[in-house]
């Protein structure tokens, strides 16, 4: 127990970038457009962020701002995939390739500075609860805040009217136009959303994990974050799960090394992408099997204007 | 006024390489704008990377250097791309080849030239191959997403990479820096003209021809061709889809793997971490470029390849991270993707409603 309860409220603390990036995927995967730029956009989100903080001294406005920039950054996909239609693959790669150089060039000045960040803010009452307490709400608000936009999300996606038709977008972009949806705009708006959780999952990590800006700091979270959705069946409560998992791998592997371990370090840094490897082949062999699983059906596919008239 | 967009059936010649071209200046236009925005002076950084890439000999000759890799993985990821299999993962394939390369030297040493070298070549390729093919099997049989797959084995490789030179393979003598002992001298690919070229120019020149007689001529070609461009239809005329795929990645991963024999043999004559500046990622772009043409990725990765040792003048010259080069070729892919809107499609700028 006493060893459980540290390592699971750091699999929750280590998960909750992850989890804003999964959760922001999803968003821009239901209305059919796939951003395989999350990993260049957490790191753009995770400088913006510290830069911010570091120059404000508030690390909420550096979070907002981060948000800001990342759904900007994301207006260029937007534009590319959903305006254009090009290659929505090719295209992500080169938003992680920008993002990920745009990112260290940018922040040459600021590796090495360190910031106050964000504290644990304990819920008051909360954290008294034995286990759950000290596992869920001895946090800092930012997971709070992804605990509420877990639920939020879910009930958005699933039981609301503009829930509905973001995923008729994704679904059936012919069908949702036919209905009068203007799929372009809903594409839209859900590209700049998930773009600007990638970038506030980034921000996490620099402004309230680490307190640093180290380049290339995600180290293929936005990628395990892509593999995440799949993982979790494009369900914002499932995909939480998924978050927590991997967090929980990532929280586990620094204990063991820093409890001084004849394993050698690279191979635990491989754990977390030999489970991604592992977990998604699991999940796609018991697709192969029948179980319903809620890929858009028009994932990955523009949305022509000649389909249209 | 009013825009309307229609599609085009077939588009000018020209645009074959125009469009590149404007992509190419667009995109330094853009990287000038964000220099700028840096306090650096962007006509003076251009400058130096040309001067750099290809202003003399030495230059020249490092811009041929890097070529090599980059052809090899070009054509590697452009392979599977024509069959729409997204192979993200050559920066691994071309580790996981050096690897195998290095431990045939280490394993099975030979005092012969065509013995060690026949041996270091298909070991990269076979460790390349099967790197790849994992990723094409779990595909195949289950439908695993190979983007993740082959992005996640890129992590792992060069994990494994570093557990390798960091541990049972360190060299004893080399007071604690991470490198393997140097290569025994039969175990050299020969180099060139007093430069840094080495034999693994002929295996990119080699394999962009077969690949382009394959691919044409081939029955096997033409089915990847087909499954690429209409899977369903492939489906329907029997074509064996699930081969294929794991066919073609374990091909591509081959070559990619070639390309780290090439790095290890040819170029440092040792294993040490870091000695591929991201050439797998770069590949996408160069296969973009060239639209998967085999030829043309040749032209383009020598394009590339300069803009490599453009990056590394800039590093000495204006103290400019590498990461400018990635912000580069960032932008570059954005504007070829862009220009591709206008292969397909034709813009008509109506004055008033109504015209046609």
């Amino acid at each position: 127990m006493d060893l459980l309860v540290p390592i699971l409220a750091a699999a929750v603390r280590s998960g909750t970038p992850i989890l804003y990036a999964t959760l922001g995927e999803i968003i821009t995967e239901k209305s059919g457009v796939m951003n395989l730029g999350i990993e260049g956009v957490m790191l753009v989100g995770a400088l913006t962020g510290f830069g911010v903080t570091y120059h404000s001294a508030s690390p909420w406005l550096g979070l907002a701002v981060a948000f800001g920039v990342g759904a900007a950054l994301c207006a260029i996909h937007a534009f590319l995939c959903v305006t254009l239609g090009v290659n929505q693959v090719v295209c992500g790669l080169a938003l992680t390739m920008f993002g990920t150089g745009a990112s260290s060039l940018v922040g040459r000045s600021l590796v090495g500075e360190t910031i106050e960040g964000m504290r644990a803010f304990p819920l008051p009452g909360l954290s008294e609860i034995p286990l759950l307490g000290p596992v869920l709400f001895n946090q800092d608000a930012m997971v709070y805040l992804s605990f509420g936009l877990v639920f939020l999300l879910w009930f958005f996606l699933l039981h609301t009217r503009p829930g509905l038709k973001l995923r008729a977008v994704g679904e059936s972009p012919i069908a949702a136009a036919a209905a009068g949806i203007s799929v372009p705009t809903v594409r839209w708006m859900a590209t700049l959303f998930g773009g600007g959780l990638a970038a506030l999952g980034g921000a996490y990590l620099s402004v309230v994990n680490s307190h640093m800006w180290v380049e290339q700091m995600t180290s293929g979270r936005g990628w395990i974050a892509v593999a995440l959705v799949i993982f979790g069946i494009w369900h914002p409560l499932r995909s939480a799960l998924g978050a927590y998992l991997f967090g929980g791998v990532g929280a586990l592997q620094l204990r063991v090394q820093a409890a001084g371990t004849s394993i050698p370090a690279p191979l635990l840094l491989m754990l977390p992408y030999v489970l991604t490897v592992v977990v998604l082949t699991g999940i796609s062999i018991r697709k192969g099997k029948g179980i319903l699983l809620g890929a858009p059906a028009a994932l990955g596919l523009p949305f022509h204007r000649e389909d249209r008239d | 006024m009013r825009i309307r967009i229609e599609k085009r059936f077939d588009s000018p010649r020209w645009m074959d390489w125009g469009l590149p071209l404007i992509a190419l200046l667009l995109a330094f236009g853009a990287g000038a704008l964000l220099l700028a925005a840096l306090g650096v002076s962007p006509l003076k950084a251009y400058a130096e990377m040309i001067r750099g890439a290809l202003g003399d000999g030495y230059g020249l000759s490092e811009t041929v250097v890097k070529a090599i890799p980059l052809a090899l993985c070009g054509q590697a990821v452009a392979l599977a791309f024509t069959m729409l299999v997204w192979n993200i993962g050559a920066e691994g394939q071309l580790v996981v080849g050096a690897l195998a390369a290095t431990a045939a030297v280490r394993f099975l040493p030979s005092e012969n030239f065509l013995v060690m070298v026949t041996l270091m070549t298909a070991a990269s390729a076979l460790a390349g191959g099967l790197w790849g093919a994992l990723a094409g099997w779990l595909k195949a049989k289950w439908s695993v997403n190979e983007i993740i797959t082959t992005l996640m084995m890129n992590y792992i490789a060069i994990l494994g990479l570093e557990y390798l030179v960091y541990g049972p393979w360190r060299d004893p003598t080399s007071l604690g820096f991470p490198l393997t002992p140097i290569f025994h001298e039969v175990a050299r690919l020969p180099q060139f003209f007093g430069t840094r070229i080495h034999a693994g120019l002929f295996l990119a020149l080699l394999t962009a021809l077969l690949l382009r007689v394959v691919l044409r001529w081939s029955r096997w070609g033409y089915e990847i061709r087909v499954i690429g461009q209409n899977a369903r239809a492939a489906a329907y005329a029997g074509m064996a889809t699930s081969r294929h795929i794991v066919l073609v990645l374990f091909i591509s991963g081959a070559v990619a793997g070639l390309a780290g024999m090439g790095e290890v043999a040819g170029l440092q004559g040792r294993l040490q971490p870091g000695f591929s500046v991201g050439y797998g990622f770069t590949a996408i772009i160069v296969a973009w470029l060239a639209r998967l043409n085999p030829f043309a990725i040749l032209a383009v990765s020598f394009l590339m390849g300069a803009l490599l040792v453009g990056g590394d003048t800039l590093q000495v010259v204006m103290r400019l991270p590498l990461s400018s080069v990635q912000v580069l070729q960032g932008l570059i892919l954005f504007f070829v993707l862009g220009g591709e809107f206008f292969r397909n499609y034709r813009l008509h700028f109506l004055k008033r409603e109504g015209d046609a």
